[in-house]
């Protein structure tokens, strides 16, 4: 196996190097009309097909404003559903051109696999119990059953915590998220452990959502981003400042609703951002107003935010750490300037 | 001499009526069918009690929850007040995406199309006494699977947009697979075996080689090798469908496993037939099309069968390979949090058992309905 993997990635090493030249990927980009994306399978709030067919989600929204970014039409943007296992390989081998799809960005992977952009969602493992146990904090979990998924980093995670606190503990784990629900709901264990969004989506299908509590501790980091190929620094910008531009937008009061009339506000930081003023686009091979684009297609971060799973949606996931960093959160975006 | 023959014949001459017998065990009828079928021994009584139990324990619910108790209308709203039944609406509001998977909305008749020439071509190939069979079967196995090909992918010069393979999906996408491996694995199959059987020794050894490499590896494995190394191989920029990897992958594993079924039914044709058709002058195609493969084909038909329905069952795996069948397309539906309720995971697993179900079900029918109407006495 150790060998098969180190075959994989070498050969996807060598893949890239061929790949990689500044410009090629927007060339090709511009040459086919439209981005291909890569996304999950169907993960909750992140990307998955709604009702209509149409991929919908926070991952999903980065794909489309990277199309609007570029083409100025949210809607030039393919998407290919990817597995966990063939996510990287897809990007190395160029069957994609941005992989948007819950990465959590670790020094390995963006060593071996691309290049991370920034990040759009900071995850963190987190607990839930029911409220009849009467638990407040994770510290007092002492001999419970925790319910998770095998083979992740959530049951390495688990394990590091216990054994750090010197708490007894049982794992109770199942391949699929569906299964671990159903056993949790069941009384199989005592705590179901996964990424807090995942916690979020998967409560509404216990029975009785209202009786069970996210514990506050985090017990690690996920931050999660949308990534690109190695080597082609300008795609990587476009990508990278999409990203900003959303977040700044958020900063800055800038809304789909609002955007026109933004662009003719007296605000230098503003004008920048929409590209009524300065080159800052062309500098990265893009029209002025891509960021005016972005956000009149797909809006802010925070619009994106709300619209897929913030407190309004099923999910009902509070902004938290996600907020930008003027109003308690950690999202900072550097200037477009 | 006087004759006493009162007195020796007494012994064989009935003087009165016999005594009456019980009557005999009646054999017609719901009690005595019961008694032989159900009851007839100790241990038969046991197992048929604790079937009946175990029935008794799970069937009802079961329907409960799948017919009496389930949400048949209304919104996903419906679903979350009740928890405790399927939850219909799920699969009522997303049948279109399950059937057509990403495929192009204004695009669907061409599927809707094909769909019907499917269903007319084996309705007429399975009735008996239909006319033009062997042009309909042409038709069929060979200009069918190329007609479907540009009405499914388009042509510029039909006129039909190109829809590409990464929007095909749903059960659109398991009978392309399915079937595509189906029309291939028979006649690859089949040359395999004769190739195994062969006294060249070249061709025997390749086939040999060919089909215990096929066979010895994981379908799993083979789709990944498709999907994750294979493109690594080819030079940088250089794509190539996914879906067709996946179909040649599945279409050649099959052939692999069909190949030992068609052999098998070679070894049973005693040498005798070998040797009346090469005496009547035939030469090998002919001996094989004639004589040798008709009886052959005829006894492995369970095997056939039983091959193409694993090949139909085994199409799910494209899963992991992220094409989206009919498994996946559900599988990803289930994650809309929009339908994030606990009966929706079990409404929509338990959909796509009853469509394979349906599916397998119908084949292994019709695999009984040519037995019986091939059999010539071979049949016990």
């Amino acid at each position: 196996m150790q060998l098969v993997k180190t075959i994989a990635v070498s050969a996807a090493l060598a893949a890239t190097a061929g790949l990689a030249n500044a410009g090629e990927t927007l060339d090709a980009v511009n040459g086919k009309g439209f981005v291909q994306c890569g996304v999950s399978q169907g993960l909750p709030g992140f990307s998955n097909p709604d009702d209509q067919g149409n991929w919908t989600g926070l991952d999903v929204d980065f794909c489309r404003a990277v199309a609007a970014a570029v083409f100025n039409d949210a809607d030039a943007v393919k998407f290919t559903p990817l597995s966990a296992k063939v996510r990287f390989t897809a990007l190395t081998s160029g069957e994609i051109d941005v992989l948007s799809r819950n990465t959590t960005w670790t020094m390995s992977r963006d060593s071996d696999f691309g290049e991370f952009v920034g990040v759009n969602y900071y995850d963190g493992q987190g607990f839930m119990v029911p409220k009849s146990l009467g638990v407040s904090s994770a510290m007092e979990l002492d001999g419970a059953a925790v319910c998770t998924n095998t083979g992740t980093t959530t049951e390495l995670n688990v394990a590091d915590f216990f054994r750090a606190n010197n708490l007894d503990y049982t794992v109770v784990a199942f391949e699929k998220a569906d299964e671990v629900v159903s056993a949790y709901d069941a009384g199989r264990c005592d705590v179901y452990t996964t990424d807090r969004s995942g916690l979020a989506a998967q409560r509404t299908k216990l029975s009785e959502p209202d009786d069970h509590v996210v514990l506050p501790e985090i017990i690690s980091k996920e931050p999660l981003g949308p990534l690109v190929r190695h080597g082609d620094n300008q795609w990587g910008d476009i990508a990278r400042w999409t990203l900003n531009c959303m977040i700044n937008a958020e900063e800055m009061g800038v809304t789909s609703a609002n955007v026109v009339e933004m662009a003719s506000s007296d605000n230098p930081g503003i004008k920048r951002l929409l590209g009524t003023e300065g080159d800052l686009g062309g500098k990265i091979g893009l029209d002025n107003e891509f960021c005016a684009n972005v956000v009149a297609s797909v809006g802010n971060y925070g619009e994106s935010y709300d619209r897929n799973v913030g407190p309004e949606t099923p999910l009902k996931l509070d902004r938290g750490v996600n907020a930008l960093w003027s109003q308690g959160g950690i999202l900072y975006a550097a200037p477009q300037r | 001499m006087a004759m006493d023959n009162t007195t020796s014949y007494s012994g064989l001459v009935n003087q009165g009526n016999l005594p009456d017998k019980p009557a005999p065990i009646n054999t017609e009828g719901l009690g005595p069918w019961v008694r032989d079928n159900l009851f007839n021994g100790a241990f038969n009584s046991v197992l048929t009690i604790s079937s009946f139990l175990l029935v008794l324990y799970t069937l009802p619910s079961a329907l409960n929850w799948l017919i009496f108790n389930a949400v048949w209308s209304g919104g996903s709203d419906a679903c979350r007040v009740n928890p405790d039944g399927a939850c219909w609406t799920f699969v009522g509001s997303r049948w279109e995406q399950f059937l057509y998977g990403f495929y192009e909305k204004s695009e669907r008749w061409r599927i809707n199309i094909l769909l019907a020439i499917l269903a007319v071509g084996i309705i007429w190939l399975a009735w008996e006494k239909a006319p033009a069979k062997k042009l309909m079967a042409f038709f069929m196995l060979v200009i069918f699977p190329v007609f479907s090909f540009f009405m499914m992918y388009g042509s510029e010069t039909l006129g039909l947009p190109i829809v590409e393979t990464p929007q095909w999906g749903g059960f659109t996408l398991t009978l392309v697979i399915a079937l595509s491996g189906i029309v291939a694995s028979l006649p690859l199959g089949i040359v395999l075996a004769l190739g195994r059987r062969s006294n060249m020794r070249v061709i025997s050894l390749l086939s040999t080689i060919f089909i215990e490499f096929w066979r010895g590896i994981p379908l799993v494995a083979v789709l990944f090798m498709a999907t994750i190394m294979f493109p690594l191989f080819l030079p940088a920029g250089v794509t190539f469908d996914q879906l067709l990897r996946a179909v040649i992958g599945v279409a050649l594993f099959a052939s692999a496993y069909m190949a030992e079924v068609v052999r098998g039914g070679l070894q049973a044709i005693p040498k005798g037939q070998y040797e009346g058709a090469m005496a009547l002058g035939l030469p090998f195609w002919k001996m094989m099309r004639l004589i040798i493969l008709p009886q052959a084909l005829k006894i492995v038909i369970p095997g056939i069968v039983n091959t193409f329905i694993g090949l139909f069952k085994d199409t799910t795996l494209v899963l992991i390979i992220a094409l989206f069948d009919l498994l996946g397309i559900v599988q990803a539906s289930i994650a809309d949090p929009n339908w994030s309720i606990k009966s929706v995971p079990y409404t929509g697993y338990a959909f796509v058992a009853i469509v394979f179900w349906i599916c397998c079900y119908s084949m292994a029918r019709y695999s009984r309905y040519i037995e019986d109407k091939l059999h010539t006495g071979h049949k016990r």
